[in-house]
């Protein structure tokens, strides 16, 4: 950890400019596969800029060019257009064994001919250190990994969770400026993920590299990072941090993708004030804060989240967002309820609502409840909305 | 397993092997040996009349126990000089069409390129083609290009029909090994270079190995193709097809046993060393 600050210590004091150059950083960059006569655009176009010791995360569905992005930051893949770089130098033609980023990759991809010593130390070895710099150190990354013990063992002699750690070890133990991981938890299962996630944390933490985290679990892009990148088809969709992501979805997809998330089409009817009101039904209401795209009579998709939604038997006060409906499933989840109500304009929203009174459930199947949120609660989404 | 349906070997873990064999099982095992039997039956008679005692030209009838031809082995130097003529041809045919079928099965295996088609079939049809066909192809065409021929074009000859089954070996093996693992390597540092020999080769070695071996056995016994494009010169082979119409000395028996130990004791270490590597 020192050896990297006095690094980027040395690296600063021979740069001019003052403001902090971006560890990665994407400019216009596209992939277009050919098969079979046919090309495939697994990226369409990503502009992206991670800063120095970030958690980053990269977070997708299948199959939206989050391997192809990662393996051009690394150096496996050339991009059709745009450029890569890192620290500031573009290394876009540079070879991979040049490039001062490690991957840990999906299959572990550990070499099965080399104990867990040898695996750790190959990234060592290959730079020509000395002999005694290379003990010390592999002996110091497996200790972080919780593997020092191991050292003998082959890999097939592990678990899925030591190899893990192995693979993560391998790559740690060069120091890179940058560290991608590429879905590195998708093999295990959720009580060893949930416990990688917590040592992952620890680790970036403990020796302070920048992290790009590839998943399509958003729950861990989540926990995990300072910020995410949520990709659809080949394009991010919107970078934040994870509470702006979560709670301010930019558009549709991410609003789907990202936890469970309830869509309302309407129009405004007026501004009062500092809140944009929209009718809904009969004797609904959805109020939003007003932000300079909404006017009376213009259409407006919101997003509510559905743990911020009460359910009710009766009319709630006014100043919040209320609409009435009727139940459709009403089921027990141990720690939380969870509402399905169907509003009279036919769109179902989810809600859920904590188990902190033992009267069991609000409202049973069939029952009209009115659902109420705070005026804040209620997003506009952007016009970037896709489809 | 619970304790209700506990039988008599209710402790034991419910193992394949442990279990009694079934009838099924018996016939498999029994039909097994059977042929094993069948196949090392010559090799047991060969190595029996290594040591017969006969007295006359032919040795085709039991005549008692010796061990005296494994003392006059070298008793017929042109036999000599061609046994020593087959390792030669053997040993560097072997080398080349390693190397060469190497690199050709990584490259099949490993990458997508114009021409992989054409490559695979032609790989095919040196493998399929019948030796005879091959071996007077291959006559004709040293003819016509005036090249002469011996001890080279043998070499060549089976060089080229080794090289596909080195190949269709590695490729086997390339193509089961995650592509990840190489670029493993080289993210962490290593040239191309230095990812193939440090990293896959490593892991296609026991293909290479098999490839190797196979070339080698190949080559030693070859005789339809040896005889096209032999010239004067003789192997092993060709020397016992000359000598059997005037007898076939107990000395060949000799030089096929120490050529089948040998081969033996390869598959052995071959084996030993798998077993340790799997740890
Ligand atoms: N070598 C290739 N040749 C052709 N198409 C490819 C190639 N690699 C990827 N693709 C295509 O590019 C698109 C993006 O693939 P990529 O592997 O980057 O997805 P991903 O986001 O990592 O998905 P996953 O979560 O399933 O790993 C996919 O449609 C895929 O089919
Ligand atoms: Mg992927």
């Amino acid at each position: 950890m020192t050896d990297i600050q006095q690094d980027m210590a040395a690296a600063e004091a021979g740069d001019p400019a003052a403001a902090p150059v971006p560890a990665i950083e994407l400019a216009g960059v596209v992939k277009e596969y050919h098969a079979r006569g046919e090309v495939v655009p697994a990226v369409r176009g990503v502009d992206l800029s991670i800063a120095e010791g970030e958690f980053f995360a990269l977070l997708g569905p299948s199959g939206c060019g989050k391997t192809t992005t990662m393996r051009m930051v690394a150096g496996f893949e050339d991009p059709t257009r745009g450029t890569v770089r890192l620290h500031g130098r573009d290394v876009t033609a540079v070879p991979p064994n040049r490039r001062d980023v490690n991957m840990v990759f999906q299959s572990y991809a550990l070499f099965p001919h080399m104990n867990v010593w040898d695996n750790v130390a190959f990234g060592l070895r290959r730079r020509g250190l000395p002999r005694e710099e290379v003990r010390r150190r592999v002996a110091e990354t497996l200790e972080i990994v919780d593997l020092a013990g191991r050292e003998r063992r082959r890999p097939r002699e592990l678990s899925g969770g030591q190899q893990q750690r192995v693979a993560l070890a391998r790559a740690l133990a060069n120091r890179p400026r940058a560290l991608l991981l590429d879905e590195p938890l998708g093999a295990l299962d959720l009580k060893l993920r949930q416990a990688m996630q917590g040592e992952l944390k620890r680790i970036q933490r403990e020796v302070g590299i920048t992290f790009v985290h590839v998943t399509h679990d958003q729950g861990e892009a989540l926990a995990m990072s300072d910020r995410i990148a949520v990709m659809n088809d080949g394009r991010i969709e919107q970078l934040g941090p994870p509470r702006e992501v979560y709670e301010r979805p930019a558009t549709r997809f991410v609003a789907g993708f990202i936890g469970t998330s309830n869509l309302l089409a309407g129009t405004v009817a007026e501004v009062v004030g500092d809140l944009a009101v929209l009718r809904a039904g009969e004797d609904g209401r959805v109020l939003l804060p007003a932000g300079d795209h909404l006017r009376p009579g213009g259409p407006v998709e919101i997003t509510v989240r559905p743990e911020k939604i009460s359910i009710e038997t009766v009319e709630p006060v006014p100043g919040v967002s209320a609409v009435r409906g009727t139940v459709t499933d009403a089921s027990y989840l141990g720690t939380a309820n969870s509402y399905l109500v169907r509003l009279p304009e036919g769109t179902e929203f989810t809600v859920f609502e904590q188990n902190v009174h033992d009267s069991g459930l609000t409202a049973r199947r069939g029952d009209t409840v009115w659902l109420s949120w705070q005026p804040q609660h209620s997003y506009a989404i952007g016009s970037r909305t896709p489809s | 397993m619970t304790s209700a349906a506990a039988g008599p070997d209710a402790a034991a873990p419910p193992h394949r092997g442990r279990r009694r064999p079934r009838w099924g099982d018996r016939l498999l095992r029994a039909y097994t040996w059977l042929v094993l039997a069948w196949l090392l039956a010559p090799v047991a008679v060969m190595i029996a009349f290594g040591f017969n005692d006969t007295r006359s030209k032919s040795n085709v009838s039991w005549q008692g126990f010796t061990t005296r031809w494994w003392g006059r082995l070298g008793d017929y130097p042109d036999l000599t000089a061609a046994v020593v003529n087959s390792l030669e041809i053997a040993a560097i045919a072997t080398v080349v069409a390693t190397a060469l079928g190497t690199g050709m099965g990584v490259a099949l295996g490993r990458y997508r390129f114009r021409g992989q088609g054409g490559t695979d079939l032609m790989m095919f049809a040196a493998i399929s083609a019948p030796e005879i066909v091959m071996g007077a192809s291959l006559l004709s065409l040293f003819v016509s290009l005036g090249v002469p021929t011996g001890f080279g074009t043998i070499v060549l000859a089976h060089v080229l029909f080794s090289v596909s089954f080195v190949a269709v070996t590695v490729r086997a093996r390339v193509a089961g090994m995650d592509p990840a693992v190489e670029e493993a390597a080289r993210d962490l540092g290593a040239s191309a270079w230095a990812a193939f020999w440090r990293v896959t080769f490593p892991m296609i070695l026991p293909g290479v190995l098999a490839g190797a071996l196979l070339a080698f056995a190949l080559s030693i016994d070859d005789f339809v193709i040896t005889q096209f494009t032999g010239g004067a010169t003789v192997t092993f082979p060709l020397w016992i097809y000359g000598a059997v119409r005037i007898g076939v000395p107990p000395q060949v028996n000799v030089l096929g046993t120490i050529i089948f130990g040998i081969g033996v004791l390869v598959a052995v270490l071959n084996a030993v060393a798998g077993r340790r590597r799997r740890g």
